[in-house]
C-alpha cells in the first residue's frame, strides 16, 4: 500500500469550553477521492481548517508523505501541496483569469508585470483542467460559476497541489458543469492527486468517491470503502440512529384551486401557467437558470410582471412589492438564507417577527412577541438555548427553520419554498420535510422549488418542470421518474 | 452550556459598556486633576454644550443603524437656524418661525432619504451633495452676515433654565433621548431601522417597505438637526451662516464612540449619549487643565482611534 499523502491522528480542538474535535483520525491516499461527511456542526470544516493551517490543533499530529509536519499558516499548507477550493469562490471578479491565477505570485520582468509570460502559463494551467478554450484575459465576472470553479482548481494545481479539498463544489453548478467537474476529479485522481470531497449530496458521494470518513459531534465515527456500502449505513453513522424514513409521508388533503397562474411572463420567464390547490405541494424542477426562482420572484412582486394574470382564491392580484404580496397571503422562503432570509446580527425573536411584529399602533407588544416566538420554536423544534441569541450562532438547519418560522407566524395562504433544504444536514432535512407536510395538511398551498430530484419526487403531489423560462412539463409525482423529469428539464420530449 | 451563554452575553455587555467605563474613568481622572471639574456649575455647562451635538447624534444613530450616513446635519442646522431667525426678524411669531424651521429640517431630511432610496445614490455622496448645496443656500439667504434674534422670549428656548439651575437645552436633550430611545426599542419603526441596517435585502423580502422607511429615517435626522439649529440660534441670540460647521463629524464620532457599528445593524442610543458626553467632558477637561487647543485636537483624535480600535469586532 502506498504511503498516505496526509495522515491526521487523534486531532483535538476546542474553542473555549466547546469541544469541536475530539480525537479525530483522517487519512488520504494518493489517487483517491475521499468523502468527508457529517451533519452540520460535526467538525468537518474545523478539521479541514486545521489541515490548511487556518486553525492550530490543540493536540494530535499531522503527517504529509509519512513525515510529521507542522502546518500553522495557509502558506505552510501551500508548501506541502495542500489546497482548498472554497464554497464561496475566492476570485476577484474585476480581474482577468490570468491576474487571478497569479495573484500574489505575479511573474515580473524588470519589476514590471510580465503579462505575456503569465498569459502563456495561464493557458498551460487551464489546459490541465480542460479549460484551454478560455481566454486568460477574460474577466472572472464574465465566467459561469462552474468555469470560475475550474479556474480555482487550475490555480491550486498550478501551485503544485497534490491534496485538493473541495467543499460542496456542486452546490451552484448545473448538471452539465457537475459532469465536467466529476470527469476532472476522476482524471486528477488517476494522476495520483488526493481529493477530499465534502458534501451533503449522497448521490454524488456514492457516484464519485472511493472511501468515506464520517464525523459526528466532533468525534471520528469511521472510514469505509464506498463499494458495497449501503446508503442507510452512512445515514446511521452520521446521525447515530436510523432515520425512520428519509422522506416522511403525508395524508393528502387537497382542496380547491388556491392560486391560478395564467400566461405569466416577465424577465426570462415566458408564458408559464399552472394551478396550485390548497393543501397541495407543487414541486418545481429544472436546471439552474431555468427560471424557477425568477418565476417565484414575479409572484412575490420582486420583479415586474409583463404579461399574464395571477389569481388568488378567485381574486386577480398583481403583486407590485413584497409587502403587497405578503398582504395578499404569500410567503417566500428564499434560496439564500444568509443573504436574503435572515438578519444575522438580530436575535431569533426579532427575525421571526420581521414580516409582522406583534404590535398595537406601532408599539411593539413584547410579551406577545415572546409568546409567538416560543410557540414557533416549539412547533418547529428549533434547537436553541435562548430566543435572544443572534441567529448567526445557529446551525444551518436551525437557521432554515427560523426562516420558515418567519412565514408561519403570518399563516400564509401560499408558501413558496426555494431550495428549502440547501446546506441542511440529513437530520435537519427530515425535520423540514415534516414541517412542509404539516403545513400542507393544514391547507397551505406550497410551491416547492428544488434542484434535488429525489426531494421533488418524494415530497410533491405534482411536479412542474421548467426549461429556459418555460413550463415544459406538469407531471403527477406518483409514478414519475427522475428520467421523465430530467427529459422535460432539458427541453427534450 | 448555560455557562457559555452567560459568558457570551457578559462579553457583549462588557464591549457595550466600554464607552461607559471610559466615561467613568475620564470623570475620575478629571475630578482628581482639576478642582474646578466636579462642580455643579461646570457639569451643567458641559451638559449644555453637549446637548446640541447629542440632539444631532441621536438622529445620526438611526441613520447609521440603518446602514447609512448623514453628512448634511450641520448644514441643515445652519439653514433652519437662519430661516427661523429670519422669519422672526420679518416680524413673525416664535411658534411660526420655529415651526417653519423644524418643518424645513424634516423636509430637507426627507429629500436626503428620497435621494438615497428612490435616487439610489450612496448616502455618503447624497448627503455630501446636500451639505454643499445647503451651505450655499444659507450663505445666499443670510448674505454672509449674522441674523440677530430680535425676540427676547425666543432666547429662553436655548438660554433659559429650569429651577434657575438646569439649562433648558439639557432638558431638551434628555426628552429627545427618551423619545428616540423608545422609538428605537419599543416601536416597529425602530425594529425595521435595525433590520434594514443588518440586511436590507432580507428586510425587503420580509415585506419591510424600504423607501418610506428611509424617508422617515433621514427625515428624523433632519428634524433633530433643525431642532438643534433652533436651540443653538436661541442660545447664541443670532443665526450664522457658518454655524454647525463640522458638526456632522462630532455627531458621527459620538455614535461610533458609543459602540454603534458604522456598517449598520448594531448599536444603541444610550451609547450615543455616552459618546457625546465623552467628547464633551474631554473638551472641558482639556480646557480646565489648560491644554492648548492645538493639542486638544490631537488628544481627541487619539481617543476616538483608541475607542474604535478597542471596540472593533473580532
Amino acid at each position: 500500500m502506498s504511503t498516505p499523502l496526509v495522515t491526521m491522528r487523534d486531532i483535538h480542538k476546542a474553542f473555549g469550553p466547546v469541544k469541536v474535535l475530539e480525537g479525530v483520525d483522517f487519512e488520504l491516499l494518493p489517487g483517491e477521492v475521499h468523502a468527508l461527511m457529517g451533519e452540520n456542526g460535526a467538525g468537518k470544516s474545523t478539521l479541514m481548517k486545521i489541515l490548511t493551517g487556518i486553525y492550530a490543533p490543540d493536540s494530535g499530529t499531522v503527517e504529509v508523505d509519512g513525515k510529521a509536519v507542522s502546518i500553522t499558516t495557509p502558506a505552510d499548507a501551500e508548501k506541502y501541496g495542500i489546497a482548498i477550493i472554497h464554497q464561496e469562490l475566492n476570485l476577484i471578479p474585476a480581474l482577468s483569469i490570468a491576474d487571478n491565477l497569479f495573484l500574489g505570485r505575479e511573474i515580473q520582468r524588470f519589476g514590471l508585470l510580465d503579462h505575456r509570460a503569465m498569459t502563456k502559463r495561464a493557458l498551460e494551467w487551464l489546459a490541465r483542467v480542460g479549460m484551454e478554450r478560455l481566454d486568460p484575459t477574460t474577466k472572472i465576472e464574465r465566467l459561469s460559476v462552474g468555469q470560475q470553479q475550474m479556474v480555482e482548481i487550475a490555480r491550486a494545481l498550478g501551485q503544485n497541489a497534490r491534496v485538493l479539498i473541495m467543499d460542496e463544489p456542486t452546490a451552484a453548478l448545473t448538471e452539465h458543469e457537475t459532469n465536467v467537474l466529476f470527469k476532472l476529479i476522476r482524471d486528477l485522481r488517476d494522476q495520483g492527486t488526493g481529493i477530499v470531497y465534502v458534501s451533503h449530496r449522497m448521490e454524488e458521494i456514492f457516484a464519485l468517491c472511493d472511501r468515506i470518513s464520517i464525523l459526528r459531534d466532533g468525534k471520528f465515527v469511521g472510514t469505509r470503502p464506498v463499494p458495497g456500502l449501503a446508503f442507510d449505513e452512512v445515514v446511521k453513522m452520521m446521525v447515530g440512529r436510523t432515520l425512520d424514513a428519509r422522506f416522511p409521508t403525508r395524508t393528502p388533503n387537497i382542496g380547491a384551486v388556491r392560486l391560478k397562474v395564467d400566461h405569466v411572463t416577465g424577465g426570462i420567464v415566458q408564458d408559464v401557467s399552472f394551478e396550485l390547490h390548497a393543501g397541495e405541494v407543487l414541486g418545481v424542477a429544472g436546471l439552474l437558470g431555468a427560471g424557477r426562482t425568477e418565476m417565484a420572484r414575479l409572484l412575490f412582486g420582486l420583479d415586474k410582471l409583463e404579461h399574464g394574470t395571477v389569481t388568488l382564491d378567485g381574486k386577480v392580484i398583481t403583486p407590485k412589492s413584497p409587502s403587497e404580496a405578503i398582504h395578499s397571503g404569500f410567503g417566500f422562503v428564499t434560496e439564500d438564507r444568509k443573504a436574503q432570509g435572515l438578519v444575522l446580527d438580530m436575535s431569533l425573536r426579532e427575525n421571526v417577527s420581521l414580516p409582522r411584529v406583534p404590535a398595537h399602533a406601532g408599539l411593539i407588544d413584547r410579551p406577545g412577541e415572546k409568546k409567538q416566538t416560543r410557540g414557533l420554536i416549539d412547533a418547529l423544534k428549533i434547537r436553541t438555548r435562548d430566543m435572544e441569541l443572534d441567529v448567526r450562532a445557529l446551525s444551518g438547519g436551525n437557521q432554515q427553520k427560523v426562516v420558515l418560522a418567519k412565514w408561519l407566524a403570518l399563516k400564509p395562504r401560499v408558501l413558496i419554498l426555494d431550495e428549502p433544504t440547501r446546506g441542511v444536514d440529513v437530520g435537519g432535512k427530515a425535520e423540514i420535510y415534516h414541517i412542509i407536510n404539516q403545513l400542507a395538511e393544514q391547507g397551505v398551498a406550497i410551491l416547492m422549488i428544488s434542484s434535488e430530484l429525489p426531494e421533488v419526487l418524494a415530497m410533491s403531489d405534482r411536479i412542474l418542470v421548467m426549461h429556459e423560462g418555460r413550463a415544459t412539463g406538469l407531471l403527477e409525482a406518483h409514478g414519475a421518474t427522475q428520467e421523465a423529469v430530467m427529459t422535460a428539464a432539458t427541453g427534450g420530449k | 452550556m448555560t455557562l457559555q451563554l452567560n459568558w457570551s452575553r457578559a462579553a457583549t455587555l462588557l464591549q457595550r459598556l466600554g464607552s461607559v467605563i471610559g466615561l467613568i474613568l475620564l470623570f475620575i481622572v478629571l475630578s482628581v486633576m482639576s478642582p474646578d471639574f466636579l462642580t455643579t456649575g461646570n457639569l451643567l455647562t458641559v451638559l449644555r454644550q453637549v446637548s446640541i451635538n447629542a440632539l444631532i447624534a441621536f438622529g445620526m444613530t438611526f441613520v447609521i443603524l440603518s446602514g447609512g450616513i448623514d453628512l448634511s446635519v450641520g448644514a441643515i442646522l445652519a439653514l433652519t437656524g437662519a430661516v427661523t431667525a429670519g422669519l422672526m426678524a420679518a416680524g413673525h411669531g416664535i411658534v411660526l418661525a420655529a415651526g417653519a424651521g423644524l418643518l424645513l429640517g424634516l423636509v430637507l431630511g426627507i429629500i436626503n432619504g428620497a435621494l438615497v432610496s428612490w435616487g439610489k445614490v450612496a448616502p455618503f455622496i447624497a448627503t455630501l451633495g446636500t451639505l454643499t448645496l445647503l451651505r450655499g443656500v444659507t450663505l445666499s439667504y443670510t448674505q454672509g452676515s449674522p441674523i440677530p434674534v430680535t425676540n427676547g422670549s425666543f432666547a429662553l428656548l436655548g438660554g433659559g433654565y429650569v429651577a434657575n439651575l438646569v439649562p433648558l437645552p439639557v432638558i431638551w436633550m434628555f426628552i429627545a433621548f427618551v423619545v428616540c430611545g423608545f422609538l428605537l426599542r419599543g416601536t416597529v419603526f425602530g425594529r425595521h431601522v435595525v433590520a434594514i441596517g443588518g440586511n436590507e435585502e432580507a428586510a425587503r423580502l420580509s415585506g419591510v417597505r424600504i423607501a418610506p422607511m428611509k424617508l422617515a429615517i433621514y427625515g428624523l435626522s433632519g428634524l433633530l438637526s433643525a431642532f438643534a439649529g433652533v436651540v443653538l440660534t436661541s442660545r447664541l441670540y443670532s443665526a450664522q451662516a457658518t454655524a454647525g460647521a463640522g458638526y456632522e463629524l462630532d455627531a458621527i464620532a459620538a455614535v461610533v464612540l458609543g459602540g454603534t457599528s458604522l456598517a449598520g445593524g448594531r448599536g444603541w442610543l444610550f451609547g450615543t449619549l455616552v459618546g457625546a458626553l465623552l467628547i464633551g467632558f474631554l473638551n472641558n477637561g482639556l480646557n480646565l487643565l489648560g491644554v492648548s487647543s492645538f493639542y486638544q485636537q490631537i488628544v481627541k483624535g487619539i481617543v476616538i482611534l483608541i475607542a474604535v480600535l478597542l471596540d472593533r469586532r473580532q
